[in-house]
């Protein structure tokens, strides 16, 4: 690889506010891959809330505060799918007939994805004692096509072993605001899949979507379950322990 | 009769405890869903089935005052009579008196989703009528009273044993020591009830799978053979659909088939497929049956050109109710709407209004799984959302919601306020979530 890429990093306003570890994590893994990582400290959230709840003019507003943030950069990493699913498949929408915006689409990237499939990582130097079990998140799944790229990482770190869940396709009931409208639906949502979780014979959930893991992690805390919910990034850097 | 739309929380609630319930929805993976999937994986190919399935469909809703103009001349031509309505009231009322002038008493009815909709078979008994249902799930949930739960599985909601408590409350001239704990016994005591009912029918009622233009045909899958014994024994057939069923000819219609029952059934093709077009007998060049074509609106003319236009593709095959996990968790009846799950999200606030219908587009956590297996390919969660941003620009969103988005959407504009807020707020946050 010639030149490093200069990659702005899209913490994402959950992993931020609630995990910044995995922000870290994620850089670490960019440098790995040979990136100069930036954090644009003027970085919010990527308007999704907005957007999906038909709050069109402001989810216009933050899109186009993203778009000037990021746009001098080669490539935009998230460590979700969701919020880079936001980015490459709904600011084109959000911000219609704006090139600039199909520009930033184009270039953005979910953090795993981005490693494998850009970066050509294969693995990594990590080390994390754990059984685990790997969710899903419809984002990544449908609409970044993100399946065998974390799978392909976490295979390379030492004493961790990975199973899928049976219904791997199946929504964990967190969707943004629907686990707010409609508590109780997402709670059962929540509760089948950690049963499913449960069945692998897990200690640890590894996903790449920090709202679905929060989401989970609170469900399975509610219903007396004990089981480690780490995001990848954070078990490909060696630091899950944390 | 349906809950109302506007319980649906409600609704959900009650739905989420109900354990026979769940247990039945469990159902739905082996049923349906895996069916499906091994369908699609042995046509070969099934990507290119359902580009060519939606290119079709996006054709005839691009051209449909044509098509229905040239299914009307067919049908005419051959001896049938098209109605119009624009609304449920006035296709109950064109069906009574196509009732009344044929002095009919037993309606027997096929499945007819557009039935449930203009909430027919209330308006008939009210009216004197008898209006028997012949789909074995129809005339369940009939004997029952309850609307149906699912569009093509209206029982599904239902365990044998249930079934087997509704007939013995029911059929009360039976022996009452008879078993009927077994699938094949109910089966059969349906059909022998039904029998009667077919044989004294004056007039038949179903729906259509599919219009086609150039024959003036109407379609209709079955597996049960139901359809035929409706719409063949009376003298009178009435077939009462949407006007967005109609495709261009035939042929189209074989590549719909071949996506309709693989996506619903997971069949190669149902048991029956029929097709009518027009009185089938004749004395002496005269008709001596009857046929009725009668084509609901009902809010559908008025989606062409808004950003929910792709949902008139629809076959009704229920394979986004299939893999819905919301729908999977509540059910059909928490919706209280005649379409339930994604395809009733999609299309409920064009038919009732987005006031009634507002929690069917909410309630989706745009998980994509529908638009996935969709056979026409409609960006179901894409509808979803136009229908949420209508709601929010009416100022119909609710205002717990409303506020604390723009309070939010404030901050997120100004990132530095955003991050003294943030410095704040994340220790407490932080210990929400240890």
């Amino acid at each position: 690889m010639s030149a490093r890429p200069r990659v702005g990093l899209f913490v994402t306003c959950l992993v931020d506010l609630v995990r910044p570890g995995i922000g870290r994590a994620a850089r670490k893994l960019l440098e790995q891959a040979g990136c100069d990582v930036e954090v644009p400290r003027a970085q919010t959230c990527c308007g999704q809330p907005a957007w999906n709840s038909g709050a069109d003019k402001h989810a216009q507003d933050i899109a186009r505060q993203v778009v000037d943030l990021f746009e001098s950069f080669d490539y935009v990493v998230a460590p979700s799918g969701s919020c880079a699913g936001m980015i490459r498949r709904h600011y084109p929408e959000v911000l219609k007939d704006d090139p600039r915006a199909r520009a930033l689409a184009a270039k953005t990237h979910e953090l795993m994805s981005f490693l494998v499939n850009v970066r050509g990582m294969t693995g990594v130097s990590a080390s994390c004692a754990a059984k685990a079990c790997y969710h899903d998140s419809c984002s990544s799944l449908r609409e970044m096509g993100v399946k065998k790229e974390p799978r392909t990482l976490l295979r390379s770190v030492e004493r961790l072993s990975v199973s899928d869940l049976t219904d791997s396709e199946v929504c964990c009931g967190f969707g943004g605001l629907f686990s707010v409208k409609y508590p109780e639906i997402s709670a059962r949502m929540a509760d089948d899949k950690i049963a499913d979780a449960v069945a692998t014979g897990a200690d640890m959930l590894i996903g790449g979507d920090l709202g679905c893991l929060l989401h989970l992690q609170r469900r399975m805390k509610r219903t007396g379950r004990t089981m480690r919910v780490r995001h990848a990034a954070e078990v490909l850097a060696g630091e899950a322990d944390e | 009769m349906n809950a109302d739309p506007r319980e649906f929380p409600r609704s959900a609630q009650a739905a989420l405890g109900d354990a026979k319930l769940r247990s039945a929805l469990g159902r739905l993976k082996t049923h349906f869903a895996l069916k499906r999937q091994e369908a699609a994986e042995n046509y070969g190919d099934f990507e290119g089935l359902r580009e060519a399935g939606r290119a079709i469909r996006d054709h005839a809703i691009a051209n449909l005052d044509t098509l229905l103009e040239s299914f009307e001349r067919s049908v005419t031509a051959r001896g049938g009579k098209v109605h119009w309505a624009r609304d449920p009231s006035e296709a109950r009322t064109i069906i009574l008196g196509i009732l009344r002038e044929a002095g009919a008493k037993t309606v027997t009815k096929g499945k007819s989703m557009v039935s449930e909709e203009i909430e027919l078979n209330p308006f008939l008994e009210a009216n004197g009528l008898v209006p028997v249902e012949t789909d074995l799930g129809e005339y369940i949930i009939q004997l029952r009273k309850e609307p149906p739960s699912h569009i093509i599985a209206p029982a599904f909601h239902l365990h044998k044993e249930q079934v087997e408590e509704t007939f013995r409350g029911a059929h009360t001239t039976l022996d009452s020591g008879r078993p009927l704990d077994e699938r094949q016994a109910l089966v059969a005591e349906a059909r022998a009830m039904l029998r009667a009912s077919f044989e004294s029918a004056d007039a038949g009622i179903t729906g259509a799978n599919f219009l086609s233009a150039t024959e003036g045909a109407a379609v209709i899958v079955t597996n049960e053979g139901n359809g035929d014994l409706t719409r063949l024994l009376p003298k009178t057939h009435i077939v009462l659909t949407g006007i967005e069923k109609v495709v261009g000819d035939l042929d189209d219609v074989a590549v719909l088939l071949r996506l309709l029952t693989r996506s619903a059934t997971g069949q190669e093709i149902s048991s029956y497929v029929s097709i009518m077009s027009g009185p089938r007998e004749r004395e002496g060049g005269e008709a001596a049956t009857a046929f009725h074509v009668v084509l609901l609106d009902n809010g559908r003319s008025k989606l062409i050109g808004t950003e929910a236009q792709d949902v008139l593709r629809c076959i009704r095959c229920a394979a986004c109710l299939n893999h819905c996990p919301v729908y999977g968790a509540v059910g059909g009846h928490a919706y209280g709407a005649t379409y339930p799950g994604p395809i009733g999200a999609a299309l409920n606030p064009g038919l009732i209004g987005i006031e009634a219908a507002h929690h069917h587009p909410n309630a989706s956590t745009f998980c994509g799984r529908c638009a996935e297996v969709c056979p026409v390919k409609i960006p179901l969660p894409t509808i979803m959302r136009h229908w949420r941003a209508k709601e929010y620009a009416d100022g119909l969103a609710p205002k717990a919601i409303t506020t604390g988005l723009g309070l939010w959407a404030f901050a997120a504009k100004r990132p530095a306020l955003y991050r003294a807020m943030t410095a704040v707020a994340r220790p407490f946050v932080r210990m929400m979530f240890r």
